[in-house]
């Protein structure tokens, strides 16, 4: 629950545990305290000022291409 | 002197000055220049229409406009959406001790620059100033009078079951842009606020498709509150696509951020339009037609529904009511 | 937006949508709870219901923090605001949820409390840098998602040795409260299956359901938060159904993983520990299911600076909330639905906020109440 959105990590502060996201071209300053090795260019779940969870691009696209596969299974 | 005081209001020598030198100076008009206590004009016979509305936006300044250009747009396009041609507006000022006088002049010029835009003329008004704490700045309240050309009667109880519905442009704009400022929210964005004088617009409009039912302008409450507005002023139920309604990308992004819908945000220089269907596709060329409504859309259609519901059509191909928002719209955590 | 859009895409929903029909058995019914408030609104929002056939119900279940938070929390934190003058710090969400009485933290700040919508944490915590001759206190409420960015700013506030914070805290765990619901039960079985939250799973993982999916002999799936996820973990609970399976599933791969984010839970056991008892709107008294705040950090603990009073309060008697949060009835079932309880006046929990089963049916899908069945 609790809306959290994927936002693009586009600034690091220096000490790493802060920095900028972009969603949709709006920037927002964030908190990385949850998260380790923050890399400019991963996408992150916003909430509260807080980056969550990195969103793994892999696995991303696993899910994409299972709801292909699930929809073409049913004609 | 840098600053408004209570001087400034108080009907003497100061107030005369404050009055020549900013607002007299800035509306720049036959009229105004007179000096005196009302306006004296005349109207070419036909249906006058007039508006007036109190402006209390805070921030005073945001991207695209500020609470000047604000009134006037706002008042311009109330006159304007009865299908009206804006003549003269009045402008009412009730300013808070300490204001800086640099804003103020930045405010009369900014009414000014947008009068000049909707081709009205700023002819009368009235200036007070009120005790540091009793005010947010300024607030200005403006009035518009205009003249409908005879035969048009635009009216929100004309729209019928079938009639298309058509936006003018994106939606939620302005809302985004005036959060964006707001204290606690902290987020940058390029948008800006769409303010903007419609009555050019509307006389395009108006001329192409004298069948038009009925204009009007999603502001506060957003395109939600507007819909649900004319189904209930109408009879009618109404019905549209999701996919349809343009949204700037931005505009999608702060919502997301700040669990809003772009439904419900403010617009100031859209308009919603409703006609009959065989007319849709000429007004939408003349919209498209203009640069106030190059991203206009034909978003649905009115139906025949004795309880007013509006409906959407998802992007997923589900169906889910529009409502009234309930109560202020605040950003959700969940 | 990347990883939204994709997620949209409404060819495909109606390609799972034929799966969905295709799978579920026409004599059987499934009765799936999606616990997340932010489920719910989805569903809602995007009219997703339509696409499910008639023999699988959604059941909305009691996942929003605004709509179980008890009244008395409430009119507790609306007392700090108005008796003790601190700058009180809130969500937005919680601002216009009534206590008792018409009273709320909007109304108790045109009575002159100094009441300050903030986004994050970190505004709390400036605001009481800006003001260090005035009190704050910052209204903490949520499920897990929420917890740790409060945990880092109980930490933060501590480093800095800032004696002008404090945190009320309301903090509630979803575990115990799927726990709550199923315990509730008294041998009907109200659910099939449940679709687990997207954002709190990512912090606690997807093992912290393995217990009571084994227990209860419940199938699980952790769903992301976009239509097309919540869609596709429909069609794998009903999967699991039909084969008499109760695993936990994990369908927000992308950001989901068994052990969640390992730094944020450490950071909330470091802040909080577990209260033996907590009573949520609703759905009553549930053991150790929320948190409160430890002694290492008693000073920055709202509860021990202030004295609060103790406050009673009651749901209206013909208050259906209790039911419908576990799927007895439906949000038209109740009496008060629609008349008495709307969002601009609600009386139970369900109405609270835009993500109660109520809130969301009045707002999205009262159109069809009254209108003949399909």
């Amino acid at each position: 629950m609790c809306l959290a959105v994927p936002a693009k990590v586009i600034e690091i502060a220096p000490d790493g545990a802060s920095g900028r996201v972009e969603v949709g071209g709006v920037v927002k300053p964030v908190s990385f305290a949850l998260l380790d090795h923050v890399t400019l260019g991963d996408y992150v779940l916003i909430h509260v000022g807080f980056a969550l969870s990195r969103i793994d691009p892999e696995e991303a696209k696993k899910t994409l291409a299972l709801f292909a596969q699930m929809a073409e299974a049913a004609g | 002197m840098t600053t408004i005081d209570l001087t400034h209001g108080s009907g003497g020598r100061a107030m005369h000055r404050l009055i020549k030198d900013v607002f007299a100076q800035a509306f720049d008009n036959h009229i105004l220049a007179q000096g005196n206590d009302q306006a004296a004009f005349d109207v070419a016979g036909g249906r006058m229409v007039m508006s007036t509305d109190g402006f209390v936006i805070s921030p005073l300044f945001f991207p695209g406009g500020d609470i000047g250009s604000l009134a006037v747009h706002g008042t311009v396009n109330d006159v304007a959406l009865a299908g009206a041609k804006p003549l003269y507006l009045s402008a009412g000022f009730i300013i808070e001790e300490g204001f800086p006088l640099s804003d103020l002049v930045t405010i009369a010029h900014s009414m000014a620059r947008a009068a000049q835009e909707a081709g009205g003329w700023i002819i009368t008004g009235d200036t007070k100033v009120v005790e540091r704490g009793k005010g947010d700045g300024v607030f200005i309240t403006t009035t518009g009078v205009g003249v409908v050309p005879p035969g048009l009667e635009l009216s929100g109880d004309k729209i019928r079951p079938g009639d298309a519905i058509l936006v003018s442009g994106t939606m939620g704009d302005h809302g985004v842009a005036v959060l964006s400022q707001r204290e606690g929210l902290s987020f940058e964005t390029q948008i800006l606020s769409d303010c903007a004088s419609l009555n050019h617009l509307i006389a395009d409009m108006v001329a192409a498709v004298p069948t038009l039912r009925c204009l009007r302008d999603p502001t506060r409450g957003g395109l939600a509150a507007t819909l649900n507005e004319l189904a209930h002023q109408s009879g009618v139920g109404m019905a549209v696509q999701e996919s349809a309604i343009p949204v700037r990308p931005e505009v999608a992004g702060a919502c997301e951020l700040l669990g809003l819908d772009p439904l419900n945000v403010a617009n100031e220089g859209k308009l919603v339009a409703f006609c009959p269907p065989e007319d849709a596709e000429r007004l939408l060329t003349v919209l498209r037609g203009h640069p106030l409504g190059k991203d206009a859309a034909i978003i649905g259609h009115a139906l025949d529904d004795p309880r007013c519901f509006v409906r959407m059509e998802t992007r997923m191909g589900g169906v889910r009511m529009i409502d009234w928002l309930s109560g202020e719209q605040l950003p959700r955590i969940c | 937006m990347k990883y939204v859009d994709e997620y949209r895409d409404g060819a495909t929903a109606a390609k799972l949508a034929r799966a969905i029909a295709a799978l579920a058995q026409p004599e059987r019914v499934y009765r799936l709870m999606e616990f997340c408030g932010g489920h719910t609104h989805a569903i809602s929002r995007h009219g997703l219901t339509d696409l499910l056939p008639p023999n699988v119900e959604m059941i909305h279940g009691p996942g929003c923090p605004v709509c179980v938070l008890p009244i008395e929390r409430l009119e507790a934190a609306i007392h700090l605001a108005l008796s003790e003058g601190v700058i009180l710090c809130s969500y937005g969400d919680m601002l216009r949820v009534p206590a008792a009485k018409g009273r709320s933290l909007l109304k108790a700040r045109a009575e002159g409390a100094d009441v300050r919508m903030v986004y994050s944490t970190t505004d709390a915590l400036q605001v009481a840098q800006d003001n260090p001759e005035r009190q704050v206190v910052f209204f903490a409420i949520g499920f897990e998602t929420t917890t740790p960015p409060t945990a880092v700013a109980l930490l933060h506030a501590k480093a800095l040795g800032l004696k002008n914070f404090s945190v009320f805290c309301n903090h509630v765990l979803t575990p115990a409260a799927i726990q709550g619901i199923l315990d509730g039960a008294q041998g009907e079985r109200p659910l099939d299956g449940v679709i687990g939250p997207s954002h709190v799973s990512t912090i606690i993982g997807s093992q912290a359901y393995e217990p009571f999916a084994f227990k209860h002999a419940l199938p699980v799936v952790i769903a992301g938060f976009e239509p097309l996820d919540v869609m596709q973990s429909i069609l794998m609970l009903i999967s699991q159904i039909n084969a008499g399976r109760h695993e936990v599933e994990n369908q927000y791969i992308r950001a989901v993983t068994r052990s969640g984010n390992a730094k944020a839970q450490a950071l909330v056991a470091e802040v909080f520990e577990l209260r033996p008892s907590f009573a949520w709107r609703g759905l009553g008294t549930v053991p150790w299911s929320a948190l409160s705040i430890r002694d290492a950090f008693a000073d920055l603990d709202a509860e021990k600076r202030f004295e609060v009073p103790a406050f009673t309060s009651q749901d209206n008697k013909a208050c259906a909330c209790a039911d419908i949060i576990r799927g007895r009835k439906k949000p038209r079932d109740c009496k008060l639905f629609g008349t008495a309880c709307t969002p601009d006046s609600p009386l139970g929990a369900c109405m609270v906020s835009s993500e109660g089963a109520c809130a969301a049916h009045w707002t999205f899908g009262r159109f069809r109440d009254g209108e003949a069945a399909q």
